[in-house]
């Protein structure tokens, strides 16, 4: 019996210390200095290669590191458990004050206390007539409760509505995060000029769902590449401008309308948006074996390593015998010079090169372990020849010839369906109102007590100033009526 | 107007109002230096006259006016040379970060008496245009894609404006905890005679906080919303994101430790400047070292 009360009496300790302010104040805080090694180290979400490159150059400390989630920092247990708290204090605070917010809609301000003159404004005046200060007080839209010979008038009332719409509106924003994450997906996929893309799931590259997203509502429609404009700075070599032109049909096999999407304007279906996210190189070549016969002959997909668009790639030929690969470099406009060897001086095509370095042997595409798209694994490979071809230059590596035939580009079109986010949008809105209402809202209350003297008193919320003025003025004008 | 003489204009301009801000800091080290009164043979403390320096004080005012007058279309015709909002790099930051500071003292000098924060505002200024314009110069350029939106303008404008005012809010709050220093051993310090009571320093720096909070908070939002428009997420803990966050975290406890638990004084300017320096932290840090895709500073 008496284990459960205590038990029940420790819960609600526990509640009353999860809601006080002191411990707001603390999770506050710590939530600010939990975010930081979230800024100090790779995360996983953002920026994976960076991550495994960290476990190369420091397996020891990545591996602790790791075991903290230090690369996952915003999705990890105690981050979470962070915010989550925090929450619940919130939520704990905030709604049982609403209820009392609600509840004290029309209601009269307290009774005026007994003691005016220990108050921070105090002045006494002559006796007046207490209708007038009335009228008076409810001309400045003061709520008013007139007792015999006194009255207790406030005004600001709206400022707890703003604090509370505020923190409301926190909850909102995080409701609509979940929602996003929970129910939404996204996705990145690589297409070439000229190619189609087609909104089902194995036509990405990668493709992430919510927990609770079926995989079958993608939208359904189809997209084509049809031109790829990118435009850049002659003195700077930085990037002016991208836009990209495509035949859209929702879904695929309707009609097709010409759209264009730019960095800044994706094109939406309902809460689904695609998105222009990076652009890069696709060369082009021709592969034939001994007796002339084209094995090989289409774009692959190379990957950019700087601004000027240096790009690296494989071109693996598994259909040949001995297997072939190609462990490339594209320069879009080559230079050279005597440290760095082979570069890009401009990210435009403008006299491009194709350096290749050829593999014979085993490719390793059937051990089962996934290969990079962008790598040859060359542990059982023998290196046969070393080239840069210019455009339509053929070579000839024994067994074999390549050609450099052109060049397509692609886009990186990320496709993002996140159904919170008019929630999350109508949240931040309302907590910056609610913000301005609260911040901006001088709450104060005022007595006048008729005794022998007439005496007056104001206490200001927060001790936002300017009641002061509001007495003297007061004062001035009973004065002056009579 | 070509181009590249609305750059030079602006060079020149901003050149001309260093030049003002380093009379206005000489006018207000002036101004402090010879109203320490030598102490007459029968007065044991030395005190300040002010009465004595009120001209250089005025005097240095308007030379921080004339400096501001200077650095506005200084700022202003960077911009047009670049055809965009002056906000592209760092450099860009930080002209138009010195401009909303220095505007920010002047304006809050009209409302508050604050010629006493003169000497380190003008110093501030004045440091923050000289790396400008010997580190972080930068050839006016256009923007990167990404940065091509309306957004920017209202996400950065918001952004450097609160940051002008947490700035000086962090002023504030700083000579608060030196002035209070001495104030424990029971003296006020001879360069302190004009300033305001400490109890007056706590409550403008709170001011100034909660004056500008709405306003790093839609700032923060407006970020989002471009992120949301450029990238495909309105939020995705980028290093600038993230310290932007904690920044907002930590005035969000700041307001909460004055408002709720009734924190004053040293605590809370202690709290201030904390909040105050993960400001700092974001724009200086991530700007040159860090990495993400806020990284476009020109370094
Ligand atoms: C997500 C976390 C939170 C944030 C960002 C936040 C932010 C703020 C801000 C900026 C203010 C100042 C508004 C004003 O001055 O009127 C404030 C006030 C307040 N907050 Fe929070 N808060 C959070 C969590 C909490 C929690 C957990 C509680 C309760 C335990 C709480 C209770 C209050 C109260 C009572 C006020 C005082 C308003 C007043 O008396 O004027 N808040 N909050």
């Amino acid at each position: 019996m008496s284990t459960v009360l205590d038990s029940r009496s420790f819960m609600r300790w526990c509640w009353r210390q999860l809601t006080s302010m002191r411990i707001a104040l603390i999770l506050l805080l710590l939530l600010a200095v939990a975010a930081i090694p979230g800024s100090l180290f790779p995360q996983r979400s953002q920026n994976p290669v960076q991550v495994r490159q960290y476990f190369i150059d420091n397996p020891q400390a990545a591996i602790w590191l790791d075991r903290f989630s230090m690369f996952e920092v915003f999705s990890s247990p105690w981050f979470s458990a962070i915010y989550l708290l925090l929450f619940i204090s919130l939520i704990g605070c905030v709604l049982p004050r609403s209820i009392e917010h609600l509840k004290a809609i029309g209601a009269k301000p307290p009774l005026t206390p007994k003691y005016l003159d220990r108050m921070e404004f105090y002045t006494e005046m002559k006796k007046v007539e207490l209708d007038e200060v009335e009228k008076y007080l409810k001309k400045k839209h003061f709520r008013i409760r007139r007792d015999e010979n006194s009255i207790s008038a406030e005004k600001g009332y709206a400022r707890e509505s703003g604090n509370l719409l505020f923190h409301l509106s926190l909850v909102l924003i995080l409701i609509a995060v979940g929602v996003g994450s929970l129910l939404g997906s996204r996705g990145d996929a690589i297409v070439n000029v000229g190619d189609r893309f087609i909104n089902t799931p194995t036509s990405y590259d990668i493709l992430g769902f919510g927990k609770y997203q079926a995989e079958d509502s993608l939208p359904p429609f189809s997209l084509t590449v049809k031109d790829f404009k990118a435009e850049y700075d002659p003195v700077t070599n930085a990037a002016i401008d991208y836009e990209l032109t495509v035949l859209t049909a929702n879904p695929a096999g309707s009609n097709e309308t010409t759209r264009v999407i730019k960095v800044n304007q994706p094109l939406t279906y309902g809460s689904t948006k695609i998105y222009l996210q990076a652009n890069g190189y696709a060369p082009t070549v021709v592969v034939k074996d001994k007796t002339g016969k084209v094995i090989f002959d289409g774009p692959t997909t190379f990957l950019p390593q700087d601004g000027n668009l240096s790009s690296i790639g494989a071109i693996k030929i598994p259909d040949m015998q001995p297997q072939i690969g190609f462990v490339a470099s594209f320069l879009p406009t080559a230079a050279r010079d005597p440290i760095r060897g082979g570069f890009s001086s401009y990210p435009e095509v403008l006299d491009p090169r194709l350096l290749l370095a050829i593999w014979k042997g085993d490719l390793g595409l059937n051990t089962g372990v996934p290969q990079s798209v962008y790598r040859i694994d060359t542990s059982k490979m023998e290196r046969i020849g070393l080239k840069a071809l210019v455009l339509n230059e053929s070579y000839d590596f024994g067994e074999g010839s390549v050609t450099f035939t052109g060049w397509t580009s692609w886009v990186n079109l990320q496709i993002v369906n996140d159904p919170g986010k008019g929630f999350a949008l109508i949240g931040a809105i309302l907590a910056i109102l609610g913000l301005l209402i609260s911040l901006f809202t001088r709450q104060r209350r005022v007595w006048i007590k008729q005794g022998r003297k007439t005496q007056v008193a104001g206490l200001a919320k927060n001790g936002i100033p300017g009641l002061e003025e509001e007495i003297k003025d007061l004062v001035k004008e009973m004065s002056n009526e009579r | 107007m070509s181009d590249n003489s609305a750059a030079v204009l602006s060079n020149n301009l901003i050149y001309s109002a260093i030049l003002f801000y380093a009379l206005a800091f000489l006018a207000h080290a002036i101004e402090v230096a010879w109203s320490v009164k030598t102490p007459a043979k029968s007065v044991k403390k030395t005190k300040l006259d002010f009465s004595r320096t009120e001209r250089v004080g005025r005097l240095a005012t308007a030379f921080m006016v004339l400096g501001f007058l200077l650095l506005l279309p200084g700022v202003i015709f960077r911009g047009i040379s670049a055809n965009r909002v002056p906000w592209g790099n760092m450099y860009e930051f930080s002209i138009t970060g010195a401009m909303t500071f220095s505007g920010a003292y002047l304006f809050a000098l009209k409302k508050y008496k604050l010629r006493w924060l003169g000497l380190p505002a003008a110093l501030s200024t004045l440091l923050t245009l000289g790396t400008a314009v010997t580190l972080l110069y930068r050839p006016s350029a256009p923007l990167m894609p990404a940065l091509k939106s309306p957004w920017l303008v209202i996400h950065v404008s918001a952004a450097i404006i609160s940051g002008g005012v947490f700035l000086l809010a962090n002023c504030i709050a700083g000579t608060y905890l030196i002035l209070d220093r001495y104030e424990q051993k029971g003296i006020r310090p001879v360069w302190a005679e004009k300033l305001p009571t400490l109890e007056s320093l706590d409550n403008l720096s709170y001011r100034l906080v909660a004056l500008v909070f709405p306003l790093w908070t839609f700032s923060v939002i407006a970020g989002a919303i471009w992120a949301e428009a450029a990238w495909g997420r309105y939020w995705g803990w980028d290093p600038k994101e993230t310290w932007a966050f904690i920044t907002w975290v930590a005035y969000a406890a700041y307001l909460h430790a004055r408002v709720t638990i009734g924190w004053r004084g040293r605590k809370a300017a202690w709290l201030c400047l904390l909040a105050g320096s993960t400001f700092l932290f974001n724009y200086i840090y991530i700007n040159v070292w860090g990495t993400g895709r806020h990284t476009y500073s020109g370094l």
